[in-house]
């Protein structure tokens, strides 16, 4: 592998989150982008030709080396690692809905969820898995929620480009709001 | 009976949380999935019984969110069984907005599952460093030695005058004093140090008084008290202000 290939390598070995390639230029800043993202690539190639149990991957718009699945059980039996606690329907619900239409304020995921959600949100913002990202117009200026890198990383997606657009769904659907003016 | 048990419902009949349905929405839809019918052309008056069924035997009938879509489902049956000229074309159907409603929720449940299976696969692998996320722990309890605890006494005695033994009436203990004074201080600043109550060589009588008189505050909920470690010094800030239930 190249020199700036063995130095990112070292870089993402010795970070515990996704590194982006943005976090990558402080180490090697007049390597320039593309250069950046080719070493990457190296490391991927030479990871999944020369079969490691762990493999670089894209995640959370950056890179991060993981464990290959296969061991996942034999991790997990040995207690080394824990697979994080899965989220309650209620919380998945609330997600996918600020994930959508973010941003997005409690009101209106309130309103599509037919329950209040305001606990579910705050815990969601707890897990550092949504935020605050700017205030509504009108009544009280509301606060709107969007999703963080931390939601892209527990779902393992690049970014969110990576969801499932609404129109492949199964179940179709008229783009929500506004759709009140059509009347037939 | 064919529901298994969900949450129990406390002594109020108030329910915290349902396992088995997420919401209104959600019951709502199995009823639909189970009966097979048709989203866009709702048997309303059928639905509307199943619905008000369930809650009932499932004690949902004090939930808010429940209650409110039993409502509502009887207002849509009730529009239904008035009656309308033929050919009227300002005549809405009052199922629209509930149809509408459901489909979209029925699309988020279907995210629901992508999201879930995403979460799922993404959880094979781990990560260097990987550290399950905290549980919302309560600050550990204080570790305290006997010796540290009677060494701190000491410290603060020592910072205490010599007692003139002649001085025959004491001060009494001025707790109202002491809780104006730090009222005052907490008017002025967020958050303030033992230090800044007691002042830098304090009596006997004024660390007694400003201890009990923080203690007290602290019991009403007008401050928060925090020590990072064994002697560290005392941080006093305000509490913010708790929102109504």
């Amino acid at each position: 592998m190249s020199p700036l290939a063995r130095l990112l390598e070292a870089a993402l070995f010795a970070a515990s989150r996704p590194l982006t390639v943005e976090d990558l230029l402080t180490l090697e800043p007049q390597a320039g982008e593309s250069v950046v993202r080719a070493a990457l690539r190296e490391i991927r190639d030479a990871y999944a030709a020369a079969d490691h149990g762990v493999e670089l991957i894209e995640i959370a718009q950056g890179w991060q080396f993981l464990t290959r699945r296969e061991y996942a059980e034999a991790i997990e039996r040995a207690q080394f690692a824990l697979r994080p606690r899965r989220l309650s329907p209620a919380a998945l619900e609330t997600l996918a809905i600020i994930a959508y239409r973010q941003p997005v304020g409690r009101l209106e995921v309130d309103e599509i969820r037919g329950v209040d959600c305001g606990a579910v949100i705050d815990k969601l913002v707890e897990r550092g898995l949504v935020e605050v990202v700017t205030r509504g117009e009108g009544l009280g200026r509301p606060l709107l929620y969007g999703t963080t890198p931390q939601f892209l990383e527990i779902l393992g997606l690049k970014d969110l480009d990576e969801l499932p657009r609404l129109e492949e769904l199964s179940v179709a659907l008229r783009p929500p709001p506004a759709a009140t003016a059509e009347s037939e | 009976m064919t529901n298994p048990p969900l949450a129990a419902p406390d002594q109020n009949g108030f329910v915290v949380e349902l396992e088995q349905f997420s919401g209104p929405l959600d019951l709502l839809l199995h009823l639909i999935r189970e009966d097979e019918v048709d989203i866009t052309d709702l048997p309303i008056a059928k639905i509307a019984d199943q619905f008000l069924a369930v809650i009932n035997e499932l004690g949902l009938n004090q939930a808010a969110d429940y209650l409110e879509m039993a409502a509502r489902l009887l207002r849509i049956k009730a529009q239904l069984l008035l009656p309308r000229r033929v050919g009227d074309d300002e005549w809405e159907d009052p199922r629209a907005e509930l149809v509408r409603r459901l489909l979209e929720y029925q699309q988020i449940r279907e995210l629901v599952d992508w999201l879930g299976q995403a979460a799922a696969r993404r959880a094979e692998q781990f990560g260097r460093g990987f550290a399950p996320e905290p549980a919302a722990a309560p600050p550990a309890p204080l570790v305290i030695e006997l010796n540290d605890l009677l060494a701190a006494a000491e410290r603060v005695i020592a910072l205490i005058p010599e007692p003139m033994l002649h001085r025959v009436v004491p001060r009494p203990l001025d707790v109202e004093g002491a809780t104006a004074r730090i009222q005052t201080l907490l008017a002025e600043r967020a958050q303030f140090e033992w230090l800044d109550v007691v002042g830098a060589r304090p009596a006997l009588v004024d660390v007694l008084s400003a201890f009990i008189a923080l203690l007290e505050l602290a019991k009403r909920g007008s401050l928060k008290l925090r020590q990072d470690g064994p002697f560290a010094p005392i941080v006093i800030s305000r509490e913010p202000p708790r929102q109504a239930a």
